[in-house]
């Protein structure tokens, strides 16, 4: 690991950090905001809900749990702050190296006294730290406007804390293969169509696994792995998923290393 | 043993020819020519000496070691300038040049000053504002910097204008002079012509010819220009003559060989004119060209 680098690559993410956090604290505002009202007229909602086939309510986040209570709302919450924390996590991980190689830019970093590894790593760190930068404002606004909004309705903080915990991981999978995917592509104008796809993409994987009630296609989504209704249910993340996860970060990262060390830095021709 | 050493080099991408069979040996404190038109794959030679592409088949060493293997050492002590220049955007001059300098291991401050100051680089303006000549000299400015021991110059004058190509060779002369070895790529041959020492012409990805630049000037070739009257351009057919043409009233053609037999030859006949000079080395780089590619 090079600082100059980690420094570099982390200082550079600043307006990105801002910009995703100012997104994420948004939308947990503008949805907790709507729970003192949503929790008074919850029996009504719930019959609503009840009409709904359950694999539907099931692709939404939204069956299994007592969505009238503060933790059951707040998985409501927390399924779509993962799909904006996919997104950022995936851009990063498609942009990490290959922002620069389309750039024509990878040639100032690659040409310096450094090893690919150091590169690689450094830039790994920086992103990962601007990624956990972000989670600790969705963990502050989390705890800061359920507190506000609750009103006077008790939760269990242990179930929210599982449930924050899990972000990091969740995001670092989809950094981890974010890059692995670049690096199979020669060249990119634009990163960003990609990162899309990848992490809604995830959630789509999700939502319609859900849906056909096919286990095998959902196995592969980080948003099947850390499912918030889950912990609302349990308390906990269902161990052998996430260590499907870990497994899938692991051999993203591994790959990616064994790829990055041996690649031909694309040159105008 | 040179100070950089390459062995049989061969890069293809895919099928793609990018160098086949390289081989050449630049000695310590050198200018090196390395000059053939473009998509011959002078880029592709320096990129592999930087580690920054792998190499299909050969072996290059600078320092003696081994450029793939030992890339970060030996980069320590080498500077690049890419043919094209790119750098990070919404960045200031100052603060791209202070990355660069935060990756050697030696006090680049001072260095980086005079050169911005030579070459007229305003080092407060940001990057993504700067047009393709001044893009141009914040890559020279980071190439010299650190004060290399070798220095790979990619087409270093495309973008700059007559005024700052003069300043800049005056820059290589200097930095060579405190023994800096420096690997010059161009397609332009006056101006491997005026700075180097030795040139290796590269055409189709293999290098056709290496020589001391005197010797590929001098002792090989001469232009010789006659106008003279009613005569067949068969009289000048002798063993040594390449390029024979006529144009008007004049015959054009290239001699190597023995002068002497030539002057003998020439002075039978009843001269309106004679000029005898050494070609340029853009004259003899056509050459190869049309005797290759005839």
């Amino acid at each position: 690991m090079k600082i100059n680098i980690y420094q570099f690559e982390l200082r550079r993410k600043r307006n990105s950090i801002l910009g995703w956090s100012a997104g994420a604290v948004l939308l947990i505002l503008l949805y907790m905001g709507f729970y003192p009202t949503f929790a008074d007229h919850a029996a009504v909602l719930q019959e609503t809900l009840k009409r709904f086939p359950r694999e539907y309510l099931e692709a939404f986040g939204m069956a299994g749990v007592d969505l009238s209570s503060v933790m059951g709302y707040y998985s409501l919450v927390m399924t779509l702050l993962q799909i904006l924390l996919a997104l950022q996590a995936s851009n990063y991980g498609f942009g990490l190296l290959l922002v620069e190689e389309s750039r024509m830019i990878a040639d100032f970093l690659v040409s310096k006294p450094v090893t690919r590894a150091q590169i690689l790593i450094s830039k790994l760190l920086a992103a990962l730290t601007a990624l956990v930068l972000t989670d600790g404002v969705v963990w502050a606004s989390s705890f800061l406007f359920i507190e506000l909004f609750r009103g006077g309705r008790s939760y269990d903080p242990r179930t929210l804390l599982v449930m924050l915990a899990g972000i990091p991981v969740f995001q670092a999978v989809f950094l981890s293969v974010g890059l692995a995917l670049s690096l199979l592509v020669r060249r990119a104008r634009n990163v960003t169509p990609y990162g899309l796809m990848l992490g809604f993409g995830g959630y789509v994987l999700n939502a319609f696994g859900d849906l056909l009630g096919d286990v095998k296609l959902e196995l592969i989504t980080p948003f099947h792995h850390f499912d918030p209704t889950y912990v609302v249910q349990h308390n906990a993340y269902e161990a052998s998923l996430v260590l499907l996860s870990g497994a899938m970060i692991v051999v993203s990262l591994a790959f990616s290393y064994w790829r990055y060390v041996r690649r031909d830095i694309p040159a105008v021709v | 043993m040179g100070i950089i050493e390459v062995e049989g080099l061969t890069k293809y991408y895919g099928k793609t020819r990018g160098i086949e069979d390289v081989s050449f040996s630049v000695e310590e404190g050198e200018i090196f020519g390395f000059i053939g038109p473009n998509g011959a794959g002078k880029t592709t030679t320096i990129r592999l000496l930087l580690s920054l592409i792998y190499p299909t088949r050969g072996s290059a060493r600078i320092f003696g070691k081994d450029v793939f293997a030992h890339g970060p050492e030996i980069r320590q002590d080498v500077g690049y300038l890419p043919g094209e220049v790119f750098y990070y955007e919404r960045m200031k001059v100052i603060d791209l040049l202070k990355y660069a300098a935060s990756f050697y291991n030696r006090e680049c401050t001072r260095r980086m000053y005079e050169l911005a100051e030579y070459m007229e680089l305003d080092l407060n303006r940001r990057v993504d504002e700067l047009s393709y000549g001044n893009r141009k000299k914040v890559g020279i400015v980071q190439g010299l910097m650190h004060s290399p021991k070798v220095v790979f110059l990619d087409e270093p004058t495309i973008g700059l204008d007559p005024l700052m190509q003069r300043k800049f060779f005056e820059l290589i002369r200097e930095e060579n002079a405190r023994g800096v070895t420096v690997f010059f790529s161009s397609h332009i041959l006056s101006e491997v012509q005026r700075l180097c020492h030795r040139v290796a012409i590269i055409r189709e990805g293999r290098i056709v010819e290496i020589a001391d630049m005197e010797t590929l000037i001098r002792n090989n070739y001469k232009k010789v220009r006659v106008v003279v009257k009613d005569i067949d351009l068969s009289y000048f057919d002798l063993p040594g003559v390449t390029n024979l043409e006529r144009t008007d009233n004049a015959v054009h053609f290239f001699y190597r060989g023995d002068i002497n037999v030539m002057l003998r030859r020439l002075s039978a006949l009843n001269l309106t004119d004679v000029t005898i000079e050494e070609p340029t080395l853009e004259e003899i780089f056509m050459h190869y060209y049309q005797r290759e590619g005839s």
